[in-house]
């Protein structure tokens, strides 16, 4: 196997220096092969080491890390005996790297075309005309609409499924033998994903590159890996074939894995609500926008006539792609959007539509949950601080009653009580949103808003995280409204779902029977976009293209 | 054993649970240095600094004038030493007001936003029209010169700059989702300012500082040499460079030491602000 792989490598170590100047391993003793030809994807939680064995193919580690033992080749390169200048000439046409974020590795000044083509001016690779040449037929190959001209934009003129395809034919353009996707379509919606999956499946499978592909969704990775390597703290769990790892996985944490795909379908909480109890919140023909208003309606209209009715101990969950205004719609309902029409009643009371003008009480009532932990939390701030605030300013704790509180919270989020001296930045995502949660849960609210709480986090840390929120409803009696893209998780916890498309409610269903019963079209698109454990499923998936292209903005 | 013991329990930064590099170490040795001197100055100086203790001028280094002699024949040592009381105090002072005003007022303004932020702002910007030296001119001959009106009038001239710096600064962290988080809880300006924004700007703004006590510093010289600074026999380290300016072609003590006088100060603070003391926050051990 060794002489005909293209890259090997053996008992790959990577370490860190902490500032007490301790030492940690995080790679430690990695050893596998890829072959000519072959896409190998690295599945595992974050922090499982999945993105620096990634980036060490290349040579390279992140600042403060540090190869310290083992081989790597790749082709005729050893890269780990070889000095980074050399390492440097390799980068970009033996070995090259699809961002995870493409909206953040193009510069926004520059073209798409100059920047497509700038590895082989650095490497002078080809004359200029020729590398538009060879661009234009790589946008074409990635499926690109207007391939010819598509390269005069600029990066915010293109779509982030069309971003996410630019990076690659950067990636492509100096024909590498290996090309390295770092979790490329995380942060696409759904119907984008299937789109982008495609082009790079083709376009790999054109060119006979091999390919190492980092995510932690293994539905995706099922869809374009020919092998998977489960990683898990630094060390492989398990390796085999795509097909292998799906259908007969040996190792625990790999059953793990695929059991947390499987969403476990909502049992609603029992309904201990009268016929004439009122309902937890009932918003009626809501709208909401941003920017200069004039006439009393904002510049820019998100909203448009939203309503629906919440009952108490109930979960309503909102499904929609990006920029359909779902998470407008918790803002206006939190009144950090003010709505300028329509109004939403919290426990039968009317709600101010600006926050200035809610009382203290309708303000901790109803408590909102965003969806990114690392931004949500002050970086500043330990957590016991975090956690305390809403106590001291809903409740007028102090001192030890305060403290003994945030150590419940604590408890009931299980995380332990030491955690609490520590900054956000030590924590991991899981641990953060866990946080984030407390801090909600710390004003004792009867309505959370989540706001896509769960879509930056793994699928078994994700999963964790919507058991958390059944038992918490279960003991507080809580209501959730339930905001993500992620069809899976909405039904692993609503009872109801709403079905968002620009602005507008375009289907209200019961979550149950989402799938069956839903007849709008778009959420019909929504629903067969969802990736599904099986191989087969992206080359046998059919979607009707003339709706494709009118829900999506491509 | 008892000597591990009692190194273990000095208050060096390690055992506090900081980190403190070297080239911070330095830096702070460095301003405390100044800041004895400037407090200790009229018991350290070997001769009066008006006084002209020297037949020649621009005398050379010696037994009697370690630091030579001026272009009148002073002790050069005496008046280093006395400059670093207007120097350290003087522009210390004028900076830290410069720098807590134009904080606290950039931050309201990210905060607050709307009608308040464009008026002040707008009204900082025309302020940072005028020349500094015109304005401490002007200033300084209506108000006439004394330790407290320079203070004043180099802190005015510097807070536009700071205010903007810090309001740049604290609109970007006002947007972050821990703020909306906070006011969505219903929390008040004050709070959002202070704890909220301003450790998470804390950084950025201490840098600025540094590099606006050197401008203070030098402009502060300046007006020394217009003769509207720090009055005569006084000077602070600006104005000793100035009136010895002469002797430059010469080579002469009396203008190279206030000039690395000016240079140990003012660097030794950037070193310092750059490497402030880290909490060390790996526990796992």
């Amino acid at each position: 196997m060794t002489d005909t792989a293209l890259v090997s490598i053996r008992d790959l170590r990577i370490g860190a220096t902490t500032d007490a100047g301790r030492k940690v391993q995080i790679i430690k003793g990695v050893s596998f092969d890829i072959a000519p030809g072959e896409i190998v994807a690295l599945i595992g939680e974050s922090g499982s080491g999945k993105t620096t064995i990634a980036l060490s193919v290349m040579g390279h580690t992140r600042p403060g890390c540090k190869i310290t033992g083992g081989q790597i080749r790749v082709g005729k390169h050893d890269i780990t005996a070889m000095t980074e200048k050399a390492r440097s000439t390799m980068r970009g046409t033996a070995v090259s790297y699809v961002p995870q974020s493409a909206a953040a590795a193009f510069n926004p000044s520059q073209r798409i075309m100059q920047q497509v083509i700038e590895i082989s001016a650095i490497h002078n690779l080809m004359p200029q005309a020729e590398a538009e040449k060879k661009a234009v037929e790589l946008f074409r190959a990635l499926a690109l609409p207007d391939a010819e001209n598509i390269g005069n934009r600029y990066p915010h003129q293109v779509s982030g499924g069309q971003l996410q395809r630019l990076a690659a034919a950067m990636a492509l353009i100096g024909d590498p033998q290996l090309v390295i996707f770092d979790e490329p379509t995380t942060a696409l919606d759904v119907t984008t994903q299937i789109e982008v999956l495609r082009a790079f499946k083709s376009v790999m499978v054109q060119g006979g590159m091999s390919g190492v592909y980092v995510s932690h969704d293994l539905a995706v990775v099922a869809q374009i890996a020919d092998r998977i390597i489960v990683l898990k703290s630094g060390e492989i769990q398990e390796e085999g074939a795509t097909q292998q790892i799906l259908d007969a996985p040996k190792h625990p944490y790999t059953k793990e894995l695929l059991s947390a795909f499987e969403p476990v379908p909502h049992v609603s909480a029992e309904a201990q609500t009268q016929a004439g109890d009122r309902p937890i919140l009932e918003v009626k023909n809501i709208c909401a926008g941003y920017g200069p208003i004039s006439g009393g309606e904002p510049h820019v209209k998100i909203l448009k006539d939203v309503s629906f009715r919440l009952e108490r101990g109930k979960n309503l969950g909102v499904i929609g792609e990006s920029g359909s205004g779902k998470s407008t719609l918790a803002r206006a309902i939190a009144g950090i959007v003010p709505a300028y029409k329509g109004s939403a009643a919290f426990n039968g009371q009317v709600q101010q539509p600006a926050l200035a003008d809610r009382s203290k009480d309708d303000l901790r009532g109803m408590q909102i949950v965003f969806q990114l932990a690392d931004t949500a939390l002050n970086p500043a701030q330990p957590i016991d601080k975090i956690l305390g605030r809403p106590l001291t300013f809903y409740h007028g704790m102090k001192g030890r009653a305060r403290e003994a509180r945030v150590k419940e919270l604590l408890d009931m989020v299980h995380l332990p009580a030491a955690l609490r001296h520590r900054l956000p930045g030590e924590l991991s995502g899981g641990q953060k949103q866990r946080i984030n949660l407390a801090r909600a849960l710390a004003a004792e609210p009867e309505l959370i808003l989540c706001d896509e709480i769960t879509s930056a986090l793994d699928t078994i840390v994700a999963a964790a995280i919507l058991d958390l929120l059944k038992e918490l409803q279960r003991e507080l009696q809580l209501s959730y409204m339930f905001i993500s893209h992620d069809l899976s998780t909405v039904e692993a916890i609503c009872d109801d779902v709403l079905v968002m498309y620009k602005g507008e409610v375009v289907e209200a269903l019961p979550a149950a029977r989402m799938s069956q019963d839903a007849t709008h079209a778009y959420s019909r698109l929504l629903i067969s976009s969802v990736p599904k454990l099986d191989t087969g499923w992206l080359t046998g998936l059919e979607q009707d293209p003339d709706l494709v292209a009118a829900f999506s903005d491509r | 054993m008892t000597e591990k013991t009692l190194l273990a329990r000095l208050p060096t930064p390690a055992n506090l649970g900081y980190s403190f590099n070297w080239v911070g170490r330095i830096g702070l040795t460095i301003i405390l240095l100044w800041a004895v001197i400037a407090v200790c100055a009229p018991w350290l100086t070997p001769y009066p600094v008006g006084e002209i203790v020297d037949w020649d001028y621009f005398g050379p280094m010696s037994d009697k004038f370690w630091l030579g002699t001026d272009y009148l024949g002073r002790d050069m040592l005496s008046r280093v030493l006395m400059g670093a009381r207007y120097t350290v105090g003087i522009s210390l002072a004028a900076v830290t007001l410069a720098c807590t005003g134009g904080v606290i007022l950039g931050m309201i303004a990210a905060v607050m936003g709307g009608w308040f932020d464009t008026i002040l702002s707008r009204l900082l910007d025309a302020f940072n029209g005028i020349p500094s030296l015109l304005f401490g001119l002007v200033v300084v001959a209506a108000v006439g010169s004394s330790i407290p009106v320079l203070v004043l009038t180099l802190a005015v001239i510097y807070l536009p700059g700071s205010y903007r710096f810090a309001r740049a600064l604290a609109v970007n962290v006002n947007t972050m989702d821990f703020v909306t988080v906070a006011r969505a809880r219903g929390e008040n300006t004050p709070y959002l300012i202070t704890q909220e924004i301003f450790p998470n700007i804390l950084g950025p703004v201490l840098a600025d500082l540094g590099l606006r006590f050197v401008f203070i510093v030098l402009v502060l010289s300046g007006l020394s040499f217009l003769g509207l600074g720090v009055q005569p026999p006084n000077a602070d380290w600006g104005a000793l460079v100035r009136e010895n300016i002469d002797g430059l072609s010469l080579g002469v003590p009396a203008v190279v030491f206030p000039s690395i006088a000016i240079a140990s100060l003012t660097i030794s603070v950037n070193m310092f602000i750059d490497n402030l003391p880290i909490k060390i926050r790996d526990r796992s051990e």
